[in-house]
């Protein structure tokens, strides 16, 4: 399918789950602000932001070099390409045959550690602090993102994610298969880690001692920052997309026709809309783990994928 | 289950921010009009203690909660002042702390407001003249709104905070203070 | 007619390294690196040519000189193309560290000769390349002996250090025991044959298939003794973190990036080639050392402070990921899938290449920053990005690289080595299943820490502020040392642009070998890499282009859209006076965390000594020190006993020693009694 037409449908979903992923943000803090039982601000706040930051002046430390200047870009363009990947309307796309489910897992890495060295590049501590935290969470998590792939392959025959979606929709049943739902299960930790929520890491924390993301990016300002928090956000977008699409995957066209699309484009969005209620709600059930003992959830989450793999394993 | 229990019986509880009180707010020097463009609709909050008592503080506190939530607003607290829009000062800012808000000041990107918030941070207050004091927050840093009160409500710090990005409006224009310090202060304690 | 340029190109490697080691009688310094730096080079470009020539065409090359050695079999050299990729490997890293020695070596002259460094090197560099053409027992043996004694003099070359002379020896033991252990796998599998002296691999080869199945097992394990032991894996792998740090820079480069693979080379050329594969066991047995290996070297290279102490326990972990590609390429030969051996071993061989690539980089950078500085100590450096660009910009090409961090050459071999366990996974049983699943899970493990430990290498030492006035002082290395730094840097990504055709020649080099199909499969259509088993597909070259497009684009638009004036100042710090090194983070605390989670493997000794007391009062403390030390674990439990045992047994030996002449003619009657009745017993 590597016509023109896919290859446009294809930035067109990407720039889409760009453009929706500062609402999805926004929908999570609207719940979570009612859940507290105040008003909160509307869910289109994250745009204003945007806005108001790429407005901002840029102030630069005079101890970072250009690796503090380019990490936000890089970070950035990590994550618009993972979403180029990711099956968000329709599956499967050009993009699909170049890269798989492990391409994507080091695609997020590139992000992290482009991150990590421009909090480490000002010389602050708490960039030193957050760099080392993000760092050591993101190595813990990568045995349990593996194997929940694996048992999501196993089932397809291959890691690209076109083949699992469509592998998904023609055997509907697999979706309830324990292996399935304890792949989601490790995924949605693994989702939590990586992503910087509750329990692992409280995104609206001003105590620079309980932070993890936030620590790496209090040096950033202006646009440098605007784009930091949009790939911080989007990468949010793309985890609740692949837990919608590659385990609950019907509604995705498998066509380009229009009427599929408009189908799946209103599929995709109540299936984020619910993720992204659901996520809310967890996090205000849950109180944030001390940070030594994120590595036990992590270990858990690993137990998880391995009980996926053995149990798709042991019903074949 | 409790927790959601008790959530839906409490309700939101947020109140709408009473008309007028606008008494306690003056503008110090006219508002930067890019400030008031940009700054509309969302403004990150960087509340910086000179040396207060801290009782001006349990009434910002008093912001973020259910009944005041001035997130309704566009406004947020942020952590660090490279992201930051807005300086809520309180305090008569002390020795120690002179340096460490004009540095907090330099840090925050352009463009920025400031919001003295209290006595204290509008004239030195019940610390006037004393030795630990340097001066108000008008002679360290430049401010744009000033809040009086000892502590101000938290509704009026709100008011003061809308009046600085111009989502609310003055009815009258209030003559500016100069900046004073501990030596010209005229009220002795 | 191409073939003939094969011998011509054999002798020229052969005089390359000739005319390095010729550095020995050079009358000045400068015309000893002179010679260095062109033997070196012309040796590698001779070396590298005759391997591409027999990997790209039919051509091959065979030297026979029975007289040489007639007791043991003779002299014999033949390439073939498994040869000649591991030949192409030493050649293609001899040129740019040949290049970095012309400048690197003026820091050793004036207190160490550097003419008997020159000569060990050439000699060094000839016996690796000869190791790769060697076709009879006693070739490969003797080239094995001449690369440890000549790396051994390079290791030991700052002689006036305990530590080096101390990794010296080390390593001078456990190679040797290695070549014992080597010298019984070729005597076992010679003894299938019916004379002694047809120990040409040929006839060890043919022979191989008649050895009773105890023997083949026997061969087996000595060739992983003696080949593991030399390649670093664990548990023999102690001699790597005190000898690479130790040796010169270029030498670690060589030896991390090229020695090293040599052990793996013996080890697919007895097991796979001679022996023609095993049993399941084989495979396993490898799986598990790999994963060991993997995890046990990025785990040291963690909380590793010396900057060279972190590269070598890194190739401890990449050698690892090699024998974890292996072993299953092993496995599945035993289990009768040629298709998937061949993937495995092939996504193996390519991260063996491109290990080489970034690991020389990087070895060449740390070598560059050690010249500059004056320290290895990662916590004492920083700020190097301002003061040595190209140098930080080499270690960062590496170490994104080693990281497996796309577009970049490790991502590609890390990607086709997680596809190549696949099948596995997939299989019906379940003992091979579940072993193959908790490899993926020891490779994704290893894959992040690596990121983690390359962050800490990268970002404290090049980042922020220095931290000592070596760092603070430091200056950019001069250019012959940048050109072989930035040539094995651009490998990188030029290899992951290349990944197919390199590829295809690897291949092309294992067709035929053991149980392999004898027609390469392809594993790739177009530009895109295709596994045939797994129905996988990604392409290097896509990702890159796509990344590149997608990040210049965003810089692009925001020029466009966005121009915000840039100010420049302080790092907040909560408004705190002023900045000092102190207060950044180091190695010790980044690796923290990461520490505290593994701390039952590490259990760190953590001491906290009081420092000066005031007088007034004895709570009035003025300074405390805090020292952590962590000992390796397997040196801990495997090693220190073996090394008690032995002194505890010279020890009571050296009673015999009592400096009495009467005892020793005691002895020496003693002794001829016993022969006598013996003697004249039978």
């Amino acid at each position: 399918m590597f016509n023109t037409l896919g290859v446009v449908v294809e930035i067109a979903q990407a720039l889409l789950a760009l453009a929706v992923a500062p609402l999805l943000v926004g929908l999570i803090r609207w719940v979570k602000a009612r859940l507290q039982n105040r008003r909160g601000a509307p869910v289109w706040q994250p745009y204003a932001e945007l806005r108001k930051l790429f407005g901002k002046d840029t102030i630069v430390s005079s101890n970072a070099s250009w690796i503090f200047r380019a990490a936000p870009f890089v970070v950035f363009g990590s994550t618009v390409v993972v979403a180029l990947l990711v099956p968000v309307f329709v599956t499967p796309l050009p993009f699909n045959q170049v890269a798989d489910l492990f391409a994507l897992v080091y695609l997020l890495l590139l992000g992290t550690f482009a991150l990590a060295l421009g909090g480490l590049d000002p010389g602050s501590a708490f960039g030193g602090m957050g760099a080392s935290r993000e760092m050591t969470i993101a190595s813990l998590s990568e045995p349990a993102i593996a194997l929940a792939m694996l048992s999501l392959a196993l089932g397809a025959g291959s890691t690209n994610l076109g083949e699992i979606a469509a592998r998904t929709i023609a055997h509907p049943t697999d979706a309830l298969s324990p292996g399935h739902i304890l792949a989601f299960a490790a995924l949605f930790i693994v989702m939590l880690a990586e992503t910087g929520r509750l329990p692992v890491d409280n995104p609206a924390t001003h105590l620079e001692l309980t932070m993890i993301h936030e620590a790496m990016v209090l040096e950033y300002s202006g646009p440098a920052l605007a784009l930091v928090e949009w790939a911080s956000w989007l990468k949010l977008t793309v985890f609740l997309t692949l837990a919608a699409n590659l385990f609950v995957p019907w509604g995705l066209a498998t066509s380009l026709a229009a009427g599929a699309i408009a189908m799946a484009v209103a599929a995709t969005v109540a299936k984020l809309v619910v993720l992204a209620i659901g996520l809310a709600v967890f996090e205000t059930r849950v109180a944030k783990l001390r940070l030594f003992r994120v590595p036990e959830l992590l270990a858990v989450s690993f137990v998880l994928g391995l009980l996926a793999v053995t149990s798709s394993f042991s019903l074949r | 289950m409790k927790l959601f229990q008790k959530i839906r019986r409490v309700g939101i509880v947020t109140e709408p921010l009473p008309e007028g009180g606008l008494d306690a707010i003056t503008i110090v020097r006219p508002i930067d009009a890019r400030a008031r463009r940009l700054l509309g609709r969302s403004v990150g909050i960087r509340q910086v203690d000179a040396g207060s008592c801290n009782g001006c503080e349990l009434e910002i506190s008093g912001l973020a909660g259910p009944t005041y939530d001035l997130e309704r607003f566009g406004l947020h607290f942020v952590a660090s002042p490279r992201h930051a829009d807005l300086l809520l000062v309180t305090g008569p800012v002390t020795r120690n702390m002179e340096v460490p808000l004009r540095k907090t000041y330099e840090a925050t990107p352009d463009p920025k407001l400031v919001v003295a918030v209290g006595d204290c941070a509008r004239d030195c207050g019940v610390f006037a003249g004393s030795y630990a004091v340097v001066g108000n927050v008008a002679s360290v840093v430049p401010v744009d709104v000033v809040v009086s009160g000892c502590p101000p409500s938290p509704a009026d710090i709100l008011r003061a905070i809308l009046v600085a990005i111009g989502r609310l409006d003055l009815p009258v224009a209030s003559a500016p203070p100069a900046g004073v310090s501990p030596a010209g202060q005229a009220d002795a304690l | 007619m191409t073939a003939a340029f094969a011998l011509p190109l054999f002798w020229l490697m052969v005089a390359g390294y000739a005319i390095a080691s010729a550095g020995l009688v050079m009358p000045t310094r400068r015309l000893v690196r002179m010679a260095v730096a062109i033997g070196s080079v012309a040796g590698g470009a001779g070396g590298l040519a005759l391997a591409c020539l027999v990997l790209w065409t039919d051509a091959s090359l065979t030297i026979e000189a029975p007289a040489v050695l007639a007791a043991a079999g003779g002299w014999l050299v033949h390439l073939d193309r498994l040869g000649a990729l591991f030949l192409a490997l030493v050649s293609g890293v001899a040129i740019p560290v040949g290049l970095y020695a012309i400048a690197y070596m003026r820091s050793y002259e004036g207190r160490y000769s550097t003419r008997w460094m020159a000569f060990t090197f050439g000699a060094f560099l000839l016996s690796m390349s000869l190791v790769t053409v060697a076709a009879n027992a006693v070739t490969f043996l003797l080239c094995w002996e001449l690369m440890a004694v000549s790396s051994f003099f390079l290791v030991v070359t700052e002689h006036d250090r305990q530590a080096s002379v101390d990794a010296g020896l080390w390593y001078l033991a456990m190679t040797h025991a290695g070549l014992l252990a080597l010298m019984a796998a070729f005597f076992l599998l010679g003894s299938g044959s019916a004379d002694g002296s047809g120990a040409t691999f040929a006839a060890l080869r043919s022979s191989a298939g008649l050895l009773p199945s105890e023997t083949r097992a026997a061969i087996f394990l000595l060739a992983l003794l003696g080949c593991g032991s030399k390649a670093g894996m664990v548990p023999f792998h102690v001699w790597l973190p005190r000898a690479h740090p130790a040796a010169p820079s270029h030498v670690s480069a060589l030896m991390s990036a090229v020695m090293v693979k040599l052990g793996i080379y013996g080890l697919l050329r007895i097991g796979l080639d001679l022996l023609g594969g095993g049993p399941a066991w084989w495979g396993t047995l490898l799986i598990i050392l790999g994963a060991a290996s993997a995890l046990t070297g990025v785990l040291y290279a963690l909380v590793a402070d010396d900057l060279k102490e972190l590269l070598a326990y890194s190739t401890v972990e990449n050698v690892g990921l090699v024998l974890l590609g292996v072993g299953a390429g092993f496995l599945f030969l035993s289990l009768g899938q040629p298709e998937a051996a061949m993937l495995a071993l092939s996504a193996a061989l390519l991260h063996l290449i491109n290990h080489a690539a970034f690991k020389g980089a990087l070895f060449l950078s740390a070598g560059s920053i050690v010249h500059a500085t004056g320290t290895r100590d990662i916590n004492l450096l920083g700020g190097l990005i301002t003061r040595m660009p190209w140098t930080a910009t080499t270690l960062l090409a590496g170490s994104m690289s080693i990281a497996a961090l796309p577009p970049l050459n490790g991502f590609v071999s890390e990607w086709l080595l997680f596809q190549s366990f696949l099948p596995g996974v997939a299989s019906s049983r379940a003992s091979i299943a579940g072993l193959l699943t908790l490899g993926v899970g020891a490779l994704a493990l290893t894959g992040g820490l690596a990121a983690a430990t390359f962050v800490k290498a990268f970002g404290v030492t090049c980042l922020a502020i220095p931290r000592s006035p070596g760092a603070a002082h430091a200056h950019e290395s001069p250019g012959p040392m940048l050109a072989g730094m930035a040539l094995l840097a651009a490998a990188c990504p030029l290899l992951a642009l290349a990944t197919i055709p390199t590829l295809t020649t690897i291949t092309g080099a294992l067709a035929g070998v053991a149980g392999l199909p004898s027609i390469a499969p392809a594993l790739h259509v177009g530009v895109t890499l295709r596994t045939p088993t797994g129905m996988a597909t990604m392409s290097p070259v896509a990702v890159a282009m796509v990344l590149v497009a997608v990040v210049a684009g965003t810089w692009i638009v925001l020029r466009l859209i966005a121009r915000r004036p840039v100010h420049v100042g302080d790092t907040w710090g909560c408004g705190r006076i002023g900045q000092s090194p102190r207060m950044e983070y180091t190695s010790t605390a980044f690796a923290e965390p990461l520490r505290r989670v593994f701390d039952q493997l590490y259990r760190p000794v953590d001491d906290t000594a009081v420092g000066v007391v005031r007088p007034e009062s004895p709570y009035y403390i003025e300074s405390m020190t805090y020292q952590t030390t962590i000992h390796p674990w397997f040196q801990r439990v495997l090693y220190e006993p073996v090394v008690q045992g032995v002194e505890r047994v010279a020890t009571w030996t050296r009673a015999l020693q009592s400096g009495s002449v009467n005892a020793y003619v005691g002895y020496i009657v003693f002794v001829l009694v016993i022969l006598l009745a013996w003697v004249i017993g039978f």
